[in-house]
Formats: C-alpha cells, structure tokens, sequence
C-alpha cells in the first residue's frame, strides 16, 4: 500500500483544485509500464541501485549503494538527531526483522541513509548503531552528500524538509527492495509492524538465494 | 491531456508579455557558455512556511542562470551524455514521456527552435544537465527569491500588476510551440522566471510536506520525522501557490510538455543547502 504517494496525491490534487477552481488541469505523464530499454547492464531500469551513490557506513567504510544488490533490503532515511520518530523507525524496522525466523532474517539486509550528513558523521552513526539498530552484520547505517541524499529520497519517493532549526520533516516509509533493487513494497506504520509488509518480506527473505 | 492545454497557454502569454513589454532587451547568444547571474543575499517571506521557522526566511548568496536550459543546450548534453537518450536512460530516472517532443532520441525535430526551452525532462535528467555545468538545480526558496522581482524592484509580489501578469501567462490558451528564451530582463537580470515554461527546482517533492510529529497519538502525525508543520502562507499568493501545486503532484521520473529548468550555483565558501 502506497499511503504516503496517495496522501501526496491527494494533497496536491486538493491544492490544484483550491487554486485552479475549474481551470486548469495539471497532470504528470501517465505512461504505461515499458520493457527495459537497456541491455547493457544486468540491473533493471527500474532499479533503485542505478543510482550508485556513494555512501559511508558507520565504521567508516565507503561503499557504492549497487552493492546493495543481491538480497532483498529494508531501506529507509533517517536523521540521529530527531527525537521521536526515527527511533520508532528503527524500532520498527527491528519488529519486522522480529517477525522473521532467523534463517529468513539472514537474507535480509536493512540500509538506513541519513538526511542529515551535515551532523551525521561516521562517529555519530557508530554510536546510533551501537545503541539502536539491529545485528551490525545486516544493519548499515550510511551518509553520502547532499545532493545524492536528494536523488536517493527521490527514487524511494521518500520526501523530507529542512526546518530550518536542525530538525527536518520527512515521511517515514520503509521500503523493501528485491535484489535487483526493485521496490516492491512499502510500509509507513510505525509502533509494530504491518502484517502484509511482513509477509512481503518473509516471501523476498525465502525467494532469496542461500548464502546471500 | 489538460497538459497539453497548460503548455499551449504557457506559449501563447508568453508570446503576449514578450510584445508587451516596455523595453525588449537583446537575447543572449545562443551557443556560447550559459550565462549565471549573481543573486546576492536577503530574505524572503516564502509561500512555504513552517511553524518551526516563522518570518522571513534568509537566502545565501547565490547565482542562477540568466535563462532556462534551451533545446539546443539539453541536445548538446544529450549528446555528451549519451546515458540521457531517451532510448537508454533507465525507467527510474526518466519515465516515459521524457524528450517525446523529440521525433528522433537525440535532437528535436529539424527547423524546430533550437532556442526554446527544452520541456519534458525529468527531475533527474535536469539534475545531470545541471551538475555538467558544475551546478545544481535551485532549491524552492531560492527560486521563490528571484521569481518575486520583477524589472523594478526586487520584491514587486504585493504589486497587483505583479500578480496580473502572471496569471495571465497561466490563463491564456494557445497553440504555438513555446517561444525562445531571452525575454525581458527581471531586476536581477534572470530573464523569462515568469511567462515561458514552470520550472523545476531541488526540493520539489517536499513542498507539500505538512504534518507534526512532536506527538504520538495520531498514527496520520507518524507519517513525517520531526518538529513542525509546513504551511501555507499568503493564500492570495496564487500564482505562487499553483507552481507550488503543479510541482507537488510530479514524481522526480516525470515531466510534462510546459516544465523546463534552469541550474543554480552556491557562491564560493558557502555550502550547498
């Protein structure tokens, strides 16, 4: 279910039609879905991981986020100095994880990038790490630069805002990708996980290879 | 589709306010190195406001492209770039309808304007475009500061003729393909902000980001990560409020037959926001 797109449809269509009265429509191209157009390399055209950003991880390790692929991932942005959600966040995500068998959470990889690198340093992502997330062995908590923090928001459809006072507005959405990097659901409940959520992730978690 | 419409009446106005205006000043020259403008330092009440940041809002020393990127600038780009043919860029970035005005993958169709703002480009493909100039694409705010002025003042939105403008270019139907760039100058000298093509900017996606998350009752308040509501100010504000609107309701793969972009530039010793 893709809650936060259709509130942001929602939103905009009642601003359109707040300000345009009867007028104007305005829409986006609507196109059908095309076969991938580029052979040349194996991942999909449709894959998050064309865009290879480069991340460090909170030991400091640099790496291209299409190394991600060959697993199904959790993935979601974060930023260490929100107070309230972002620890529900990473809590939540640790529900799901708590959902799965032990064998099926070994195929599963969580990736959280901050919003904020400016203050996100490696020390601060260690310390998070340590004190929050999950098993270090599947967890990654990452920075990159601003401007791919924007484009990696924008391929995971994920939206944040600076405040302007340190603190940011983004949704909370935690995405599941397939190991090509395809998105293939998406959660925004926070406080226990969605049973459908699960079950699409318990599904990735056995189609995944052994040893992945 | 109604975008069609929009796009029709975004050429036909433009067409109205280059023939109207008081002094038609030279167009840039066509092939040479995109010409930025210095934007220097100030404050803008936005349209966009949030609770956690009231009152005006302080915009870094910038520059901004004197026009939107052109046809002939993105085919040049495309051809540089050959990763942005529509026929190979991946879906993620571009979706479908990306360069359709294009009758072949790599240049629009001959005896076209070279010089009219290139439209149906993504998000992405815009961002590219505008790092192979050593540039960004200007974030909301910042385009908000320089399409406020107009060829007098720099802030003329309380300015009736201002606003008049402006919703004349939205208005207006037509059926000409959109014009060159290179219409009048504002007071900044950024020219054609208003009456050729919407434009995108950095964080289009987020302008419509409202909610307040500081409490836990509401699981709808759970849906954003921080303090504080974005909203709305200066409702009679409507030229504002509808690219606000049109810019809400893309994805960053999509684009539409009247969006263009121009890029932007963080003057030196100041980090990119």
């Amino acid at each position: 279910m893709n809650i936060l797109a259709s509130l942001r449809t929602r939103a905009a269509r009642v601003a359109a039609a707040a300000l345009l009265g009867a007028g104007i429509g305005i829409a986006a191209h609507a196109q059908p879905a095309a076969p991938a157009r580029d052979a040349a390399t194996a991942l999909p055209g449709d894959s998050v991981y064309r865009l290879a950003a480069a991340l460090t991880d909170q030991n400091g390790r640099n790496f291209r986020l299409d190394e991600r692929r060959g697993r199904p991932m959790l993935v979601s942005m974060f930023y260490t100095s929100c107070q309230f959600v972002c620890p529900m966040l990473i809590e939540s995500i640790r529900d799901v994880e708590q959902q799965l068998s032990p064998a099926e959470r070994e195929h599963v990889g969580v990736l959280l990038v901050s919003i904020d690198p400016e203050h996100d340093t490696v020390a601060v992502l260690k310390r998070t790490s340590d004190q929050r997330a999950g098993d270090p062995a599947r967890w990654t908590l990452a920075r990159t630069d601003a401007a791919s923090v924007r484009k990696l928001a924008a391929v995971l459809g994920i939206q944040y805002r600076a405040l302007g006072n340190g603190e940011f507005n983004h949704t909370t959405a935690i995405l599941l990708l397939d190991p090509q990097g395809r998105i293939v659901a998406r959660s925004s409940k926070l406080g226990g996980a969605e049973p459908g959520f699960v079950q699409r992730v318990r599904a990735a978690a056995r189609a995944a290879p052994s040893g992945a | 589709m109604s975008l069609l419409r929009l796009a029709r009446a975004v050429l036909a106005c433009a067409t109205a306010l280059a023939a109207c205006s008081p002094e038609p000043t030279p167009a840039p020259p066509a092939t040479t190195t995109a010409r930025y403008i210095d934007i220097p330092a100030g404050a803008i009440t936005s349209a966009l406001a949030s609770d956690a940041t009231p009152g005006p809002a302080a915009v870094a020393a910038f520059s901004l492209r004197e026009t939107p990127v052109t046809q002939g600038e993105f085919a040049r780009f495309v051809a540089a770039h050959p990763e942005w043919r529509r026929d190979r860029v991946p879906k993620v970035f571009a979706s479908d309808g990306y360069l359709r005005s294009w009758p072949t993958p790599d240049r629009p169709a001959a005896g076209a304007d070279e010089r009219a703002p290139v439209t149906d480009v993504s998000w992405f493909a815009a961002q590219a475009f505008c790092e192979s100039e050593g540039a960004r694409l200007p974030s909301w705010l910042e385009w908000e500061y320089v399409a406020a002025a107009d060829a007098k003042q720099r802030d003329a939105r309380a300015d009736p003729e201002w606003l008049a403008r402006i919703l004349g270019w939205y208005a207006r139907p037509a059926t000409e393909a959109l014009p060159a760039v290179g219409g009048a100058a504002n007071v900044y000298g950024v020219r054609d902000v208003h009456g050729v093509v919407w434009e995108w900017v950095d964080d289009f996606a987020s302008l419509l980001v409202e909610g307040d998350s500081r409490t836990g009752d509401d699981p709808d308040k759970l849906k954003f990560c921080g303090a504080g509501a974005i909203n709305l100010k200066g409702r009679e504000n409507y030229a504002v409020l509808m690219r606000i609107a049109l810019l809400s309701s893309l994805d960053a793969a999509d684009g539409t037959g009247s969006l263009g972009f121009r890029c932007a530039r963080s003057s030196q010793h100041q980090e990119q926001p």
